[in-house]
Order: structure tokens, then sequence, then C-alpha cells
């Protein structure tokens, strides 16, 4: 079974959910838990894996060969990004802009145009007792995580147990994280910041033709918005986590809430929920 | 005009609450909420709607099935594995596809198109103190930057017709594209942060993507009194490297009650409203 974790905004205890369900079921059995937040990945504060492992992720970007170049502007014109540029002095790509995508190679009439690998990121793998951990981690500056979620999700052990920690809201790399998912947990929180992001999450589970269950997080039982709602369209609620000072203040230690008998009990019925344990 | 973007290296560090107060604390302004993927400066603002705008971002590509001779060249070529072979037909995934062309140009028959890709919309909102703009993206679609620049752009021509002193840009939160589009250019950044060690972790990163862009930015540390020892850190590490710390903000129940109210903690007496005006008094000396 493949889990994914995603939330409509950051901040509301996507991570705290993911690496809690990932220390219960590793009492029990061999799981996965791949970190896709690329842009801040930070379930390995609270695991402190070491990597033995370590890959760079590259695009193919293009390098000009001056000698052979005609500035005839055929790449620039056929660049759908505006990465690359023809002046009176030469031809300039704009690496930032550049997707890899290697039209322009195709498209120059005098081969002037080769491509050498830019970094955009890294993923790390490790180990420790039952659980095998994959993060990827997107280069300052760099545009889109995509290409490392894909490559993160590609490259990991497969473990049949799997929980992947998505990207906040609801965008491309959302859906990269996605692909190939049998359950979606969607964390909110009872505020209608909460309740507006959630709701685009659900669109794309439900686009996607996922099963899907609900986490409200720092539940307020006055703030009645989200239950109607959820009720009103048929999707479950697993579990209503209430506000606590002490959860937040473990979790700002970076310490595993699940530890203390008090808090396992709320993810090991979120698994029974789910039907990953018995 | 000056702009001022707050922004956060994770989401749920209280961006929208600060950047909402600071909305009602300037005299004079203009309010762009650029935090496409979670638009929530806007419900807190509570404008209403006035105009309302497409926004196209990119193409993507479509296959005409009639045409199709089913070679299989663009799926092999295609470098973001948006082509898939499903029921004997190949498809393009709308979601990866990037729109480069590539397919378009190398398919044999001409049986690709590059198509208009209605990404989502953006509005021109007003409440009784500011205009507000404000966005959505379809879900699925890459938070690429060009919205928010989309809304950056309408935020400036509003504000020179309006004559307001100020944009305050709530910012996207992250490290990649629509992040960093809502701090180019613009005159202050506020970062806020929070005393955990997620927080501590994602500060730096942005604080290195702020100094990337060559941006003045000063921190804000958020609900301080949870982890004071975490918060002594960030202190430090502010000290140590010479950066402006704005001030801090209680952790404040008051908060939460507001925000379920769609109300700014502005409107509301609490240690958290103090703090913050404390933190607006030390940007204007920064900013002046
Ligand atoms: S298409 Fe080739 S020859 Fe023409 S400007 Fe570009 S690099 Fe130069
Ligand atoms: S590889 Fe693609 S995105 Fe990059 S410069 Fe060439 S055409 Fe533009
Ligand atoms: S390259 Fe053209 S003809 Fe070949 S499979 Fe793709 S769409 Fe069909
Ligand atoms: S336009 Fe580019 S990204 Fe989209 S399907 Fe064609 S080759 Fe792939």
């Amino acid at each position: 079974m493949k889990i994914a974790v995603l939330s409509g905004k950051g901040g509301v205890g996507k991570t705290l959910v993911s690496t809690n369900l990932t220390n219960i079921l590793s009492k029990y059995t061999k799981i996965e838990l791949l970190d896709c937040d690329v842009e801040e990945p930070n379930s390995n504060i609270f695991f402190n894996f070491e990597f033995n492992k370590k890959e760079k992720i590259n695009l193919l970007v293009p390098e000009i060969d001056n000698q052979k170049c005609t500035k005839c502007g055929l790449c620039a014109d056929s660049c759908q990004f505006g990465a690359i540029n023809v002046f009176n002095h030469g031809v300039m790509v704009f690496n930032s802009l550049c997707h890899g995508c290697g039209v322009c190679s195709i498209v120059c009439p005098h081969e002037a145009i080769s491509e050498k690998e830019k970094s955009i990121g890294t993923i790390e793998y490790g180990q420790k007792n039952n659980i095998y951990f994959g993060q990827g981690l997107l280069n300052i500056g760099e545009p889109s995580g995509v290409k490392i979620i894909r490559t993160l999700k590609k490259h990991s052990k497969n473990i049949n147990l799997q929980i992947l920690d998505a990207p906040p809201g609801a965008s491309c790399s959302v859906v990269e994280t996605l692909k190939n998912m049998n359950y979606a947990i969607i964390v909110t929180e009872s505020t209608p910041f909460g309740f507006h992001d959630m709701k685009s999450v659900i669109e794309i589970c439900q686009k996607m033709g996922l099963k899907m269950g609900i986490i409200i997080n720092r539940y307020d039982k006055d703030y009645t918005e989200i239950e109607e709602y959820l009720n009103k369209n048929n999707i479950e609620i697993l579990e209503k986590i209430p506000f606590s000072k002490e959860i937040a203040l473990m979790y700002s230690k970076g310490e595993l809430i699940s530890q203390n008998d008090k808090y396992k009990i709320i993810f090991q019925n979120i698994l029974n929920k789910i039907g990953v344990v018995q | 005009m000056k702009q001022i973007s707050i922004v956060s290296g994770k989401g749920g560090t209280g961006k929208t609450t600060l950047s909402g107060a600071l909305n009602f604390l300037f005299q004079n302004n203009t309010a762009a909420d650029c935090d496409v993927d979670a638009s929530n400066l806007y419900l807190l603002l509570n404008p209403k709607l006035k105009k309302q705008y497409d926004y196209y971002g990119g193409k993507k590509a479509f296959i005409e099935q009639d045409k199709c001779i089913k070679c299989g060249k663009c799926q092999t070529l295609c470098r973001f594995d948006a082509i898939d072979f499903i029921n004997e037909e190949f498809k393009i995934n709308e979601y990866s596809c990037e729109g480069c062309n590539l397919c378009v140009l190398k398919c044999p028959v001409k049986a690709i198109e590059l198509i208009d890709n209605r990404a989502g919309e953006y509005y021109l909102s007003e409440n009784k103190k500011m205009k507000v703009i404000h966005g959505s993206l379809e879900p699925g679609e890459e938070t690429s930057g060009g919205l928010v620049a989309e809304i950056r752009k309408k935020a400036i021509e509003v504000s020179k017709e309006e004559k307001t002193d100020y944009i305050i840009i709530d910012g996207a939160p992250g490290m990649g594209c629509p992040a960093t589009s809502s701090i180019t250019g613009v005159n202050y950044v506020i970062i806020v942060t929070e005393p955990t060690k997620s927080g501590i972790h994602d500060l730096k990163r942005i604080i290195d993507t702020t100094k990337h862009f060559k941006r003045e930015f000063g921190i804000v540390i958020n609900r301080f009194d949870l982890n004071i020892q975490n918060t002594e850190l960030i202190e430090k590490f502010c000290k140590d490297n010479g950066i402006k710390l704005l001030g801090n903000i209680s952790f404040d129940e008051t908060v939460l009650k507001a925000t379920q109210k769609q109300k700014s903690i502005i409107e509301y007496d609490s240690k958290a409203k103090e703090d913050i005006i404390n933190i607006f008094n030390n940007l204007m000396e920064e900013i002046s």
C-alpha cells in the first residue's frame, strides 16, 4: 500500500502525521518514508538518518558553440520559455528559466548547440531498523522540483508499504507525488484557511480517482464548517487531533509524539481506519 | 511607492496573520496575495470581488487521435514523462506536460499541437480600507511564478491609480519559483519563522534565497514563547550574522479565534496585537 500525506497549505501538520505514522508502522513491519517536500524536506529532523546513498539530479541545458553559430535566431524563436536569447555578441542561455526540454538543440540548423548537465538538486537515501528513508532537496533558485520527486520515487526501494510526505499546496509537484498512490491522507486545520485550501487538494484527489481521508489538526469543535462540508460530500474524517501545547512543544524539539502513549493511539486509529493494520 | 513582501520558508508560520495585520496598520496601501497555492490573505481581508481576469500560463500539447499513427516517437522523446499509452492510445498527461513543443516538432504526421492553457484566474477586490489583488490556480497546475508576476503587476497598476504609498505582499512560501517571484524587486522582505527545529532549518534556506536576490530583509519570530531555547538560537544566529530582528510575536490563542472569524488580529486587543504594532514601528524605521 502506498499512502501520500498532503495538505492544502503548509504548517498544518503534514509532516507530524507522516513521521508518526511511519514510526508506528515500523514497529510491525518494513516501511519506506519518502520526503517529497523537496523545497523544505523536514522529516529527517525527527529521525536523524545517516545517508548512505546520494545522487545528484541534473537537467540537460544547452551550451552554444560560438564557432558554429550563425546567430540565425531559430533557437530563441523555438524556446517556449524565453530561456535562450540571441544578441549581437552571441547567444545567451538563462539557466534559471531553462526547462531542459531539448528543443533548441533539435532546431539549430548548424549543430551549434550541445547539452551539458546542470544540477538542480539531490536525492538521498538511508535506513535505520525497519525504516527505509529517502528525501529530495531542490537547489536554491531552481523553479521546479517535479523531476526530483519523480526520480526519488523511481530510485526508491519500492517497499510494499510506502508513506510519501507530499509538498504542501495543490500544484503539479503534488500531482507528481500522488501518481501511483493507493490512498491520500489530507491534513487540514480548524480555520477558514485550512478549509479553503483543503478543498483544492480534495479536488485533485477526486480527479485522480484516489481514495482519501481527512485529518483535522488543531481541532476546534466550535469551528464546524469543515465537518459539515465533509459530511455533505461523504468524505471520511480519519481523526481529529485537538490543539495541544504539549504536541506543539514536542514537535518544536523534533520529537515524535507517537513515542508518548497518550498520542500513539491517534495514529493507530488512523491506520486502522485506512486498513493498513488490523 | 514601496513594496514590502512577507515570506516564510515553510507554510503555517503565521505569515498571513502578519501580512493581514500590516495591511491594516499601514495608512495608505494596496494588498497583494501572492500565495496563490493557499490564497488566505484575501479570506482575512474579506474584500468584495470587483473584477476577474483569466490567467493563461504556458501551453499544453494535444494529440489528435485521428491523425496519430502510434509510432511512439513523442513518448520516447518527451523529457517530462508526459505522454502515456493508455487503451491503445498515446495521450498527453496534462499535469506533466510542460508545453515545450518538442513532440509537436518531432511528430512525423503532425498529429500534435500546442494549445493555450488556462491555468487560473486573478481578481481585483476591495474592502473599506484597501484594494486587494489575489488569485487562484487551477488545482494541479504548475505553481509558476507567472501568476504571482501577474498579480504583482496588477497591484502596481492599482497602487499607481489609487496613489497608495505601499504594496503589502503576502508572499508564496517555500523556495521555488512562486516564492522567488514574490520577492524580486521588492523594497523590503519580512521573513517569518517559528522556534521549531523545522522552522530554523527552513529559515536558513529562505535567508540564502533572499540574499541570492539581493533584497534587504528582517526576521520576525512568531509564537516565540513556544520554545524559548529555540528562539534564543534564532536570535543568536541573527546577531552573529548581522541580521535585523524586527521583533517577536507571542503565542496567543486570540490569533486562532480571530482567524476563525476571518478577522485580523488587529481587531482584538491582545498580546499578539501589541507585538505586531511593535514590529510595525521597527519596520517603519527600517524602510524610511
Ligand atoms: S539556432 Fe543555432 S545557429 Fe541559430 S542562433 Fe541558435 S545556436 Fe546559433
Ligand atoms: S532546452 Fe528548452 S527551455 Fe532550455 S533553452 Fe533550450 S528550448 Fe529553451
Ligand atoms: S509522434 Fe505523432 S504519430 Fe507518433 S505516436 Fe506521437 S502523436 Fe502519434
Ligand atoms: S509539449 Fe513537451 S512536455 Fe508536453 S508532451 Fe510534448 S514533449 Fe512532452
